[in-house]
């Protein structure tokens, strides 16, 4: 009995080791230059057709219903002809302290090895809670059944769950090709290189703006991106600690442009 | 007798007993009528859009991305703050042993059962897939999946079943001898129903001995339990990182809310009671002028509590709290129901320092409605307020209830009155043995 109690404090020894939740697989972080960043919305397309985003139509969109994963936002400053426009590509932020994650009853929305912020649309009842909670306001509801006319039916990846109404959706950092990439790299023995993997959006980006890659590995470009002067977080006093890193965009005069300021 | 009295003691034994009764079993056209009225509206208001709504999805609301909690939650939390102070008021009434507690109870506790499910209802209305309600509870699985006890969501099932399950208990406990006075007094149906819901009930010292051992149990259990539920509803709220909903004097807000509303609501209900039922000798003016009293101090502490709210928000004078301010207190037509709501929760309950004016039905009924339109106002205000001017102005987006929510909204009304309703004639609402120890021992010839 006594070895068995022990045997249980030991592994619960682990959990009090500092930094322990911290310790994943990998950490996937993207990393957006603004400064490269033109606003054509290629990243926004290219998540609809990959990850089996409906399109709602005008009406829906009109009501703030649009169920695009990644959006671009734009503020315009000033009157004309002194106008400043500044946009900022902003999807789910993967945050390491997600506020999401605590709110679910169901576990629906959870924290993976791979330091993803996870949606299980199975396991989702539909509370709105997590959405509720979530300061970047990136979770998208599925609030109708939508449906795909014959032949769009056709274009729909197999490798992404459709999702079904009444439950909440969002980014995923491309979960299917990270898998896809760690199955790969399984199989052959090694670990993912880095660049393996492409979330439709960085793939898509004609200017290069975003960078894909794994925070754990000291030689990743995110990591050596992620060093940048110019580099920060969204709302990051609110200590949500997200994936995201973005980096300002540098205007003639010397001044930044974050969509902060 | 040492306590103070407040019926006329020349009511007799055999009188409490026969209103009582009567209560229940004489019912006029005017009843059939309100109770037909009811159960349509609860049909056609509620339940036909909510299969509309489960049907088609939750787009039917007015809900959209960040506004993903509206009218919905609102009545959600109005209806748990109605069911606070029924049990809460009772309870502590009880320990405290104030015998004006005594023909009032019963009907508080009732009103506290009813909107406690009410409430619940509310929850699964509000699910984007409601036939899963059961995943939010603890049951074992072949899946090994668990519940997430960290979740504000997952407090709120627990506490609300919890208190919905106390209240019912302490309400049934409390009828047993009056169910068994009830018993001895009808025939037909009712006498098997009642002989039944009475548990053999006899009326022996023991039964009593034990009846006020388990009632008093109940009491003082229930005093904590329904702190708790109100503080863990608020903290729904207050543990996100929202604008307007992050903060720490949520849970005694809502408490204290909670009691407010739920008190008005016990003024409101008593007003129509005594009018309807013609009970007049057992709820006195009396009544009014103690209930007057406890409105009025929670008013004074529930307006103290709201301008400390806005006082934290704007003491913390960060953008997007000032933001969520400047919507709510300047910006129609948030404006103008916020103001509407500190003239009927704050201002118009001022009038109940007087005793004269406690004392009147009219006016207790007036600042009654007033105060629970306004905590209704108050809790559309922090929701719909806060999340539309979240921290990406990009995102803002006002929200407006669709006609869905509007229909399903009155339809709770008539849920509750409906409930009511069937309540009044199969259970007895007035407590006849407490009441008969309020009137004393009976001096004259006739006896029990």
């Amino acid at each position: 009995m006594g070895k068995f109690l022990d045997k249980i404090l030991e592994r619960f020894k682990i959990y009090r080791i500092p930094g322990y939740y911290e310790k994943y697989d990998h950490k996937w972080t993207m990393v957006i230059d603004l400064d490269r960043c033109n606003g054509c919305e290629a990243c926004v397309v290219a998540c609809n057709a990959e990850n089996n985003v409906p399109v709602v139509g005008k009406e829906e969109c009109g009501n703030k219903r649009t169920l695009n994963w990644i959006r671009i936002e734009r503020y315009v400053e000033g009157e004309y002809p002194n106008v400043k426009v500044k946009f900022i590509p902003i999807m789910c932020q993967h945050c390491g302290k997600a506020p999401c994650e605590t709110a679910c009853p169901v576990y629906a929305t959870y924290h993976n090895q791979d330091g993803l912020n996870v949606q299980v649309y199975n396991r989702c009842v539909g509370t709105f809670t997590c959405a509720t909670y979530c300061p970047y306001d990136v979770r998208r509801f599925n609030w109708f059944t939508y449906k795909r006319d014959e032949p769009l039916n056709q274009q729909l990846n197999p490798d992404v769950t459709v999702r079904e109404m009444g439950v909440m959706e969002k980014c995923t950092f491309c979960i299917q090709r990270i898998r896809a990439a760690k199955d790969r790299a399984k199989d052959e023995n090694r670990s993912i290189r880095d660049g393996e993997v492409q979330p439709a959006c960085v793939q898509s980006c004609p200017t290069g703006a975003m960078t894909f890659g794994d925070m754990n590995d000291p030689d990743s470009k995110v990591f050596k991106l992620a060093k940048s002067q110019r580099k920060y977080k969204l709302l990051e006093e609110l200590n949500a600690d997200p994936s995201v890193i973005y980096l300002k965009r540098v205007m003639k005069d010397g001044s930044s442009a974050t969509h902060e300021e | 007798m040492a306590h103070q009295q407040h019926m006329k003691s020349d009511i007799s034994y055999r009188e409490v007993n026969e209103d009582v009764v009567r209560t229940m079993t004489k019912s006029g056209v005017g009843y059939y009528i309100a109770l037909f009225l009811s159960i349509a509206g609860v049909v056609f208001l509620w339940w036909l859009p909510w299969a509309y709504q489960i049907y088609t999805g939750q787009g039917v609301t007015g809900l959209q991305t960040p506004v993903f909690w509206g009218i919905y939650l609102t009545n959600f939390i109005f209806w748990i703050g109605i069911s606070h102070s029924g049990t809460l008021l009772s309870a502590i009434l009880f320990i405290t042993q104030t015998p004006w507690r005594r023909s009032i109870y019963r009907s508080a506790e009732a009103m506290t059962f009813f909107s406690v499910l009410t409430a619940a209802v509310f929850v699964f209305v509000h699910m984007g897939r409601p036939w899963n309600f059961y995943w939010t509870m603890p049951y074992p699985n072949q899946r090994q999946i668990w519940l997430n006890f960290q979740s504000p969501l997952m407090f709120d099932v627990f506490a609300i079943s919890t208190y919905m399950t106390a209240s019912m208990i302490f309400l049934y406990f409390g009828s047993i001898p009056d169910l068994a006075a009830v018993r001895d007094r009808v025939t037909g149906w009712r006498k098997e129903l009642y002989g039944a819901l009475s548990l053999g009930w006899r009326g022996t010292d023991a039964e009593w001995h034990w009846l006020n051992k388990a009632y008093t149990f109940f009491a003082v259990l229930i005093i904590p339990l329904a702190v708790s539920v109100h503080s863990i509803v608020s903290w729904d709220f207050a543990l996100s990182k929202v604008p307007g909903l992050n903060k720490t004097i949520f849970a005694p807000y809502f408490v204290v809310g909670a009691i407010y509303s739920g008190s008005a609501g016990i003024v409101t209900l008593m007003v129509i009671l005594r009018k309807t039922l013609r009970i007049e000798k057992y709820i006195t003016t009396n009544h009014f002028d103690k209930l007057g009293m406890l409105l009025l101090v929670m008013s004074l502490l529930w307006s103290y509590i709201n301008v400390l709210e806005v006082f934290t928000g704007w003491y913390a004078d960060t953008s997007f709290e000032n933001e969520a301010l400047k919507y709510r207190m300047f910006t129609p037509p948030y404006s103008y129901m916020f103001w509407l709501m500190i003239f009927t929760n704050t201002l118009m309950p001022l009038l109940l320092i007087f005793r004269k004016l406690r004392a009147s039905i009219l006016i207790s009924l007036i600042v009654s409605l007033g105060i629970n339109v306004g905590m209704w106002i108050e809790r559309y205000l922090i929701i719909t307020t806060s999340l539309p001017r979240k921290f990406l102005p990009y995102m803002w987006h006002d929200y407006s209830p669709s006609l869905t929510e509007i229909s399903m909204t009155i339809g709770s009304f008539s849920f509750f009155v409906m409930l009511f309703l069937l309540f009044i004639k199969l259970w007895p609402s007035v407590s006849i043995y407490e009441v008969k120890e309020d009137i004393g021992i009976p001096m004259k010839k006739e006896g029990h």
